[in-house]
């Protein structure tokens, strides 16, 4: 489904991935992981069509298509969706206004009819209960005054109504008590089929004992350093990252 | 300069060759205020290439054109109001009845607060002042209804001059909710120029709002003037969409202490379009506080200045005064002069202000497109949200509505579904 080859890409002078190399299959959950600024943020963006960074090298297939070609928004509408790792804030429209939008952009692209209010409640209301949402949240503006954790919440809300074929979640469970965590948990089960696929990222091993992955990948400063199953979380809970740091040293220093 | 000059004397001209007509509408004490008004113009003239009150707002466009007052048959026409049911006690009439019928209630009011010996156009506007509303609230009584106050151009109106003026009594504990509309035909120059004097007396309240739609060559210059009692509340929301040429200025006076005051705006221009914004706060009195939110949209190469005065005297102690301007430049052209202007004399005081000026937000853009909503359609939505940031405060629901449906059409948006959602 998903194909990155020797994918490089910056922000201004600075080289962030430095060829990354992933395949991820249909019905597939992958794990990356990795110290703080090692570009998992980035890779995640440059997958969904962040235009801070600039694609030097390499390139992305997407059910065989060349996903760097594509606007943010055809992405999305091609079944790709990103929960943010800081979800933004849109004081002025509500969750459901911004919601409804986003579901008919992609019903349109689908050469599907666009629903009315009544099958938009009621799409809405049965992921609400999936997702345990408070009610109370969608009738508020986008992410405005929500707390850490609610907005995680409302992330896997969007992806849940939004129906993606690729997930994306950065860092989705921090911050989350265990209630909330559970909740993202069910999401991103229910979500699991053999024609879908989840990258989820995150810096704890906890989120992985609910969405048990088939991979666990580590990232270390632009490169993937080492591919493993679910047991290389817990390995990594355990030692930390510094025992790999040999696999990427370079030849020359930097 | 020459051409500024013989404007003036179009202006006086008029004045002398209406003056009798004028002496007919009021009292003669109410007539002297007019001629001393007249007079007090012919010495200020348009304000001068080094007034700082008008240092961005070119003021040629204007004195360019020699408007004349429309025809005095015609005066009654241009404005109107709607109220349901008017409750005992309570006047609501036009202001040429009311400067006959009750005189005695208007004469200690009417051009004493709006200070035409030191502005210009409120001097005119007092020199000419005729027609307008005139509304008393006595102690005690509340208006549920929101009262509709409709000044209108009409399509014959091209080189005309309006001079609407308004005078709003709010007696002790009364309430009233005012919605001052202006509008006016497209391709038609005419000038219209307001003054509303608004007294709030002790623990009165006033929901005020004025929406500006005048037609696209209109010129429009309105002053608002606000005296706030003690423990009084004034809340008014500006919303100016229309005219070629438009300059608000609403200044709000403590009288006493304890009272509240909230100024809102909102201004969308494009094309050439200029909209300036000039308010002030007096804080004349201890324990009042005030909140100032004018949010504007410019594209094209409209021009917006805001200018934001806030004075606390000396012994306005714990004052709580906040200021905030945000405008949203939607191309190269477009530009804002904003500018913030607090003089405080008192030290006991909480007084914040904030201007940004900026492009619409990246990151929001971002996530919009990610969740799959398109280019314009995540643009519209953003311009859409900014501008509801003030319609939703908006507290008569068919003023927010109307606004809110026109805004989302404006920018190509479905509507929001009825009973679905309240943002
Ligand atoms: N827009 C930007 N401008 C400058 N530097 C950037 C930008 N975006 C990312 N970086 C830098 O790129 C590096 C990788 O950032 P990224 O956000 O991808 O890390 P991460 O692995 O997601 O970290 P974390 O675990 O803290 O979320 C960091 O050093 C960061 O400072
Ligand atoms: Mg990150």
């Amino acid at each position: 489904m998903l194909e990155i080859n020797n994918l490089h890409a910056r922000v201004e002078d600075k080289e962030i991935l430095r060829g990354i190399n992933l395949t991820v299959k249909a019905g597939e959950v992958h794990a990356i992981m990795g110290e703080n600024g090692s570009g998992k943020s980035t890779l995640a963006g440059v997958l969904a069509g962040r235009d801070a960074y600039e694609v030097t090298e390499g390139e992305v297939r997407f059910d065989g298509k060349n996903l760097l070609e594509l606007d943010p928004e055809e992405r999305a509408r091609e079944g790709i969706f990103l929960a943010f790792q800081y979800p933004v804030e849109i004081p002025g429209v509500s969750n459901t206004y911004f919601l409804k939008a986003a579901v008919n952009a992609i019903r349109k692209h689908r050469g599907l009819p666009e629903y009315d209010a009544r099958e938009f409640l009621k799409l809405v209301k049965e992921k609400m209960k999936l997702i345990h949402m408070n009610e109370d949240l969608l009738k508020r503006p986008v992410n405005e005054g929500f707390s850490g954790g609610e907005k995680k919440r409302n992330e896997i809300f969007q992806m849940a109504v939004l129906d993606p074929r690729l997930a994306i979640l950065d860092e989705t469970d921090s911050g989350l008590d265990i209630d909330a965590l559970k909740a993202v948990a069910d999401g991103v089960n229910a979500l699991r089929s053999p024609d879908r696929a989840i990258i989820v990222i995150t810096h704890y091993q906890r989120l992985l004992n609910y969405i048990v992955p088939d991979r666990v990948h580590v990232l270390m400063r632009g490169r993937i350093v080492k591919s493993g199953g679910k047991e290389l979380a817990l390995e990594l809970e355990e030692r930390g990252y510094k025992w790999l740091e040999d696999s990427v040293r370079e030849p020359q220093s930097v | 300069m020459a051409e500024v000059l013989e404007r003036q004397n179009t202006y006086l001209a008029a004045f002398e060759r209406l003056e009798r007509e004028l002496a007919a509408a009021g009292t003669p004490a109410l007539h002297r205020l007019r001629k001393a008004a007249a007079a007090r113009f012919a010495e200020l003239g348009f304000p001068g290439p080094r007034d700082e009150e008008w240092r961005f707002t070119p003021l040629a466009p204007l004195a360019r054109i020699p408007f004349e007052p429309a025809p005095h048959d015609r005066v009654g026409d241009s404005c109107s109001f709607r109220i349901p049911s008017v409750p005992k006690g309570v006047i609501v009439c036009r202001l040429s009845e009311a400067m006959h019928k009750h005189a005695a209630l208007i004469e200690p009011h009417l051009a004493r607060y709006a200070d035409w010996k030191k502005h210009p156009f409120v001097a005119l506007n007092t020199a000419f002042m005729c027609e307008g509303v005139f509304v008393y609230v006595p102690r005690g009584t509340v208006l549920e209804a929101p009262l509709f106050l409709d000044f209108h151009a009409g399509r014959d109106d091209d080189g005309r001059v309006w001079y609407h003026r308004s005078l709003v009594l709010l007696g002790e504990n009364s309430q009233v909710t005012l919605v001052e509309n202006y509008s006016g035909p497209m391709a038609c120059t005419y000038f219209s120029n307001a003054v509303t004097e608004i007294v709030v007396g002790p623990g009165a309240m006033v929901d005020h709002y004025k929406l500006q739609r005048e037609g696209d060559r209109a010129f429009h210059l309105a002053v608002m003037q606000v005296q706030i009692g003690r423990a009084a509340n004034f809340s008014s929301h500006a919303v100016t969409q229309g005219g070629q040429w438009v300059r608000n200025e609403i200044n709000a006076v403590f009288e006493d202490e304890g009272g509240e005051c909230i100024l809102n705006g909102l201004y969308q221009a494009s094309g050439e379009q200029l909209v300036d914004n000039h308010t002030l706060i007096d804080h004349a009195h201890p324990h009042c506080a005030s909140h100032e939110l004018y949010k504007g949209i410019l594209d094209g190469k409209a021009h917006g200045v805001f200018n934001g005065k806030i004075y606390v005297r000396q012994d306005a102690q714990k004052t709580d005064a906040k200021q905030t301007n945000q405008t949203l430049l939607l191309s190269d052209d477009a530009t804002i002069n904003t500018k913030p202007q607090l003089e405080i004399y008192a030290d006991d005081v909480k007084c914040t202000h904030g201007a940004t000026v900026g492009q619409l937000d990246a990151e929001a853009m971002f996530y919009l497109r990610s969740r799959g909503v398109g280019l314009a359609e995540a643009r519209n939505l953003l311009i859409y949200a900014f501008a509801n940031d003030i319609l939703r405060r908006i507290q008569v629901a068919s003023v927010r509505e109307e606004l809110e449906r026109s805004l989302l059409q404006a920018h190509h948006l479905p509507a929001i579904d009825a009973g679905e959602e309240d943002v």
